[in-house]
């Protein structure tokens, strides 16, 4: 549904994102993680056809978001982070305007809207001055428009970010009900959110791509596990029985080394939380063996991890 | 064909539900009024809009910044330009249907002014003929400082910014012929024609030259066209 191959952005020489490939199937919900300024909103105004890409393609239901605009755009309901409304409009007003610029029919405006005030539970608002809503009430007048024409992707740019707790949580839940009809493009900066909403999860972080799995796989991947490379001259089975024993140590593995002729690479797969890298370092050495490299891999995900894990408590702080 | 419309209708609305339009079209009243008030009370007082008419569309060297300068400018400063470009809306569109509202807030503004044409003739007898084509001519000369007001719109995102650019524009291209007058050959016919003010008083004589409404619809045309390029041109930015 969603296509996004080799999409780079410059901001004058700035690089905002760069190379981002990544595919999004029919009905599918996909999390889009990453701190801020790590090019979230950039994909997203790309995908949506507002900004062009500076290289890379990008379609949306099979049409090109720059040369058929138009048709791409027709399947999309977007709602950016800053929530942009008409504050000098009521709200049906708002978005009897919204469905006649996407096109709508009188009567199907005249349904839909009945609808969508329904599901984001605007009933009592509906003559309301949106500029006299609350921040909560206007991110549901916002998610109400995006879905107004029943698009079949929806892009929600931080839909949660700056409203209270209990908001939060029927805003979570509403775009999960949200997530079934719809194919789902959320972006969002905390960890848990993502989990409850979506089936897959792409990290990105200074405006690359760093990991894309399912929710629960990303959190066992990067809580219970520590990943170590080692660089060692020596009998290749011994070392592997040695590091093996190492207490903590779950697998090793012997990898092709081009950098060198005679040092052999191992990735280590262990248990956190102990002294690993002391230990192994310490059996090899012990052995006679020459240590060339030991490092620890996989940090910059463990970095943007902790970032990423901020809870909402935590926020203030940061 | 039906998206321009809704835009411009909602512009319009916003022009009628705030105070803008009120403000605008009473401070026109009020300055067309002195100036009709000057003309009927001079010495030679005469039957005709031509002596009130000509001064007060001066007025919309103030007039149509102020009108066009939300527009743009204000979709650009809260980011409803941004549910508004991705929404399969083309940027030609958008920009006719911000400027048919204007459009239709000056014609509005300018039809109060008949109540001094009803005055005109319960108490004289003026030729139909030139209040008409001054009338069409008001509103080619107000439709130009419109679009070049939308141009400057679109140039920033800060209104105030939009609505100087505008009248600074429109100052100059009104009086440009003032430095015609002073010169003479080929210069002095490349600014007359210019002046959005040269091609204004032949309407107000009553003479109705194609080439002076093809003077306006270019100028509408090539600005607006400016227009749809300047929004353009922030996407990629």
């Amino acid at each position: 549904m969603i296509e996004l191959d080799g999409v780079t952005k410059y901001y004058g020489n700035y690089p905002a994102i760069t190379d981002i490939t990544f595919r999004v199937e029919k009905g599918e919900a996909v999390g889009f993680l990453g701190p801020n300024g790590a090019g979230k909103s950039t994909t997203m105004k790309i995908i949506t056809g507002f900004i062009p890409p500076t290289s890379g393609t990008c379609s949306v239901a099979e049409y090109d978001i720059v040369n058929q605009s138009i048709y791409a755009r027709r399947h999309i309901g977007y709602l950016p982070e800053t929530v942009p409304l008409y504050a000098d409009m009521a709200v049906s007003d708002y978005l009897r305007f919204m469905g006649k610029i996407r096109g709508m029919s009188r009567e199907r405006i005249k349904s839909r809207i009945s609808e969508v005030i329904e599901i984001c539970r605007l009933q009592d608002y509906r003559q309301s001055y949106i500029g006299k809503l609350s921040k909560g009430f206007r991110q549901r007048v916002g998610i109400a428009q995006s879905i107004l024409h029943e698009p079949d992707v929806l892009v929600l740019d931080e839909p949660t970010i700056g409203i209270d707790p209990i908001q939060v949580v029927e805003t979570r839940n509403l775009i999960r009900d949200l997530a079934g009809e719809h194919t789902l493009i959320v972006s969002t900066h905390i960890l848990p959110e993502v989990s409850m909403i979506c089936e897959r999860v792409i990290i990105i972080h200074e405006g690359q791509i760093v990991a894309v799995d399912r929710p629960e796989n990303l959190a066992t991947r990067l809580r219970g596990v520590e990943r170590i490379e080692i660089d060692v001259r020596g009998p290749s089975k011994e070392i592997i029985a040695a590091v093996k024993d190492v207490e903590g140590v779950s697998g090793v593995e012997r990898k092709p080394n081009p950098g060198s002729a005679d040092f052999t690479t191992y990735e280590i797969e262990g248990t956190r939380g102990g002294d690993l890298r002391a230990l192994i370092a310490a059996s090899v050495v012990q052995k006679g063996w020459n240590l060339l490299r030991l490092q620890a891999v996989g940090m910059t995900l463990e970095e943007i991890f902790l970032r990423l894990t901020t809870t909402e408590e935590q926020l203030p702080e940061s | 064909m039906r998206t321009t419309m809704a835009i411009a209708w909602k512009e319009l609305q916003v022009y009628f539900t705030t105070p803008t339009a009120y403000i605008i079209g009473a401070m026109f009243l009020i300055y067309a009024g002195i100036i009709f008030v000057l003309d009927i009370t001079s010495q030679t007082p005469e039957a005709s809009v031509r002596s009130f008419i000509l001064p007060s569309s001066t007025f919309f060297i103030l007039l149509s910044p102020l009108l066009t300068m939300r527009l743009l400018a204000e979709e650009q400063k809260l980011g409803t330009m941004e549910l508004l470009l991705t929404a399969p809306v083309r940027d030609w569109e958008v920009v006719i249907g911000k400027y048919l509202a204007s459009l239709g807030a000056l014609i509005a503004t300018i039809a109060l002014t008949v109540y001094y044409v009803i005055m005109i003739y319960s108490f004289g007898d003026p030729d139909t003929g030139p209040v008409l084509s001054a009338y069409l001519g008001v509103i080619l000369y107000g439709a130009a400082a419109l679009s070049i007001g939308l141009l400057a719109s679109s140039l920033s995102s800060n209104q105030l910014v939009s609505s100087v650019v505008g009248m600074g524009t429109l100052l100059v291209l009104t009086f440009v012929d003032e430095i015609g007058a002073r010169l003479s050959g080929v210069p002095a016919d490349i600014i007359n024609n210019i002046s959005l003010r040269v091609h204004f008083s032949d309407f107000s004589r009553g003479i109705i030259d194609t080439s002076n409404i093809v003077y306006y619809i270019s100028i509408i045309a090539v600005v607006l066209f400016l227009t749809v390029r300047s929004l353009e041109t922030r996407r990629w930015r």
